[in-house]
């Protein structure tokens, strides 16, 4: 029991230290590309600027869901 | 990182870490989480209209997330959900105009947060005594320890007695609730529904501290349901309320986005932990957390500083 525990901290543990290299690097390439866009259509398209807020947010919400997912099923995995 | 949407400047890690902490709160109570977004937006020179808008685009991607993993642990009532979104919607909409009026006098920062502070108490001095009267009473001993499985899901508590009553009121139409188990009238949910709503627009948030809670002794759903029905709804309510902040120019989504990467590893550990507590320790809990948030919006009103 212990030893599962253990094995699923670490496991966790790395999923968090690899999650948070690809959110760094998300934060720097993504964001840094989007914000200028972002910001004009937001100042001059307010009714596209909301539709294309919420499909951002939903559509990172299934893709990083899926990716901590995946993630955490392959470390278990290489740890099992 | 400069946010040019709002016109700030924010370390986007203090943003992942707020959304990882509120992402563990929203998945184990139900909850958007507003309580602490919007003053720790406030915090970094957010002003209260854009933290309100973009804590509710946070909330929608959060809640996707905590919703699903709950779905798959059966906490999830689809039918209820249903129903509350569209009292939600319209409750939010009225919020969402309250806030513009407020924006027009020009003194929105200051009502929103003396009704907050009032919010807050009430909900968390309410809590504290049905929570603690459970436990006293005995009446959660067979759910008091640590407990795993559908048991669990079975709750009671020491408001049920007017919960009951609030059941029993015969007005058509009446509508069976077989995942929460109760039968009640539509304009119950609806009422419940639209109260949560206007709150949700008005403070900001998915506006879980007063749903979850009114789920629980008005409506009389147990509080894992109400916890992974809450965050379903709103997935919908929110979309909505964030749409309709957007339009108005309440929105930056870059900010969302950047919280909402802390807040998915958040919400898969919160919606783990509910598997291992009764409803009464949930409710328990939940307490502190308005008076959090209420505590900080005190310090600004004191101290005069940006929060």
């Amino acid at each position: 029991m212990k030893k599962d525990t253990a094995k699923s901290l670490r496991a966790f543990a790395i999923e968090l230290a690899v999650y948070s290299v690809l959110v760094i690097c998300y934060f720097f390439l993504v964001l840094n590309l989007l914000g200028e866009w972002l910001y004009h259509l937001e100042a001059q398209h307010r009714y596209i600027y909301a539709g294309v807020a919420l499909l951002l947010i939903a559509g990172q919400a299934v893709v990083l869901d899926t990716v901590t997912t995946l993630l955490f099923r392959f470390l278990r995995g290489r740890w099992k | 990182m400069f946010f040019p949407i709002s016109n700030t400047h924010i370390n986007p890690i203090y943003l992942a870490v707020v959304g990882f902490i509120i992402g563990i709160l929203g998945g184990f109570f139900g909850v958007g989480g507003s309580f602490i977004a919007g003053p720790a937006l406030r915090l970094m020179g957010v002003d209260w209209n854009y933290a309100v808008g973009t804590d509710l685009a946070h909330i929608v991607g959060k809640s996707i997330v905590a919703a699903k993993q709950h779905r798959a642990l059966g906490n999830v009532d689809l039918k209820l959900g249903f129903f509350m979104a569209f009292g939600t919607i319209g409750g939010a909409e009225c919020g969402a105009q309250l806030i513009q009026a407020l924006k027009r006098a020009g003194n929105v920062n200051t009502v929103v947060s003396y009704v907050a502070i009032v919010v807050y108490f009430g909900i968390a001095v309410f809590m504290l005594w049905e929570s603690r009267k459970t436990l006293r009473s005995g009446r959660g001993r067979s759910q008091s320890g640590l407990v795993k499985g559908a048991e669990s899901k079975k709750d009671r508590s020491a408001f049920s007695p007017v919960t009951r009553n609030i059941q029993r009121l015969k007005i058509w139409p009446m509508i069976t609730l077989p995942t929460s188990g109760i039968r009640i009238s539509l304009w119950t949910i609806l009422l419940v529904a639209f109260v949560g709503g206007v709150f949700s627009g008005f403070l900001g948030g998915g506006a879980g501290y007063i749903r979850m809670p009114s789920m629980v002794y008005v409506l009389g759903i147990p509080t894992h349901l109400a916890v992974g029905t809450d965050l379903f709804e709103i997935v919908i309510s929110a979309s909505y309320g964030t749409i309709s902040h957007a339009i108005k120019g309440n929105v930056d989504i870059l900010i969302a986005l950047v919280m909402h990467t802390g807040a998915v590893i958040g919400a898969q550990i919160g919606v783990v932990a509910t598997q291992y507590f009764a409803g009464p320790k949930i409710r328990l809990a939940f307490v502190p957390l308005p008076l959090i948030g209420a505590a900080i919006v005190i310090y600004t009103l004191m101290t005069g500083h940006k929060l």
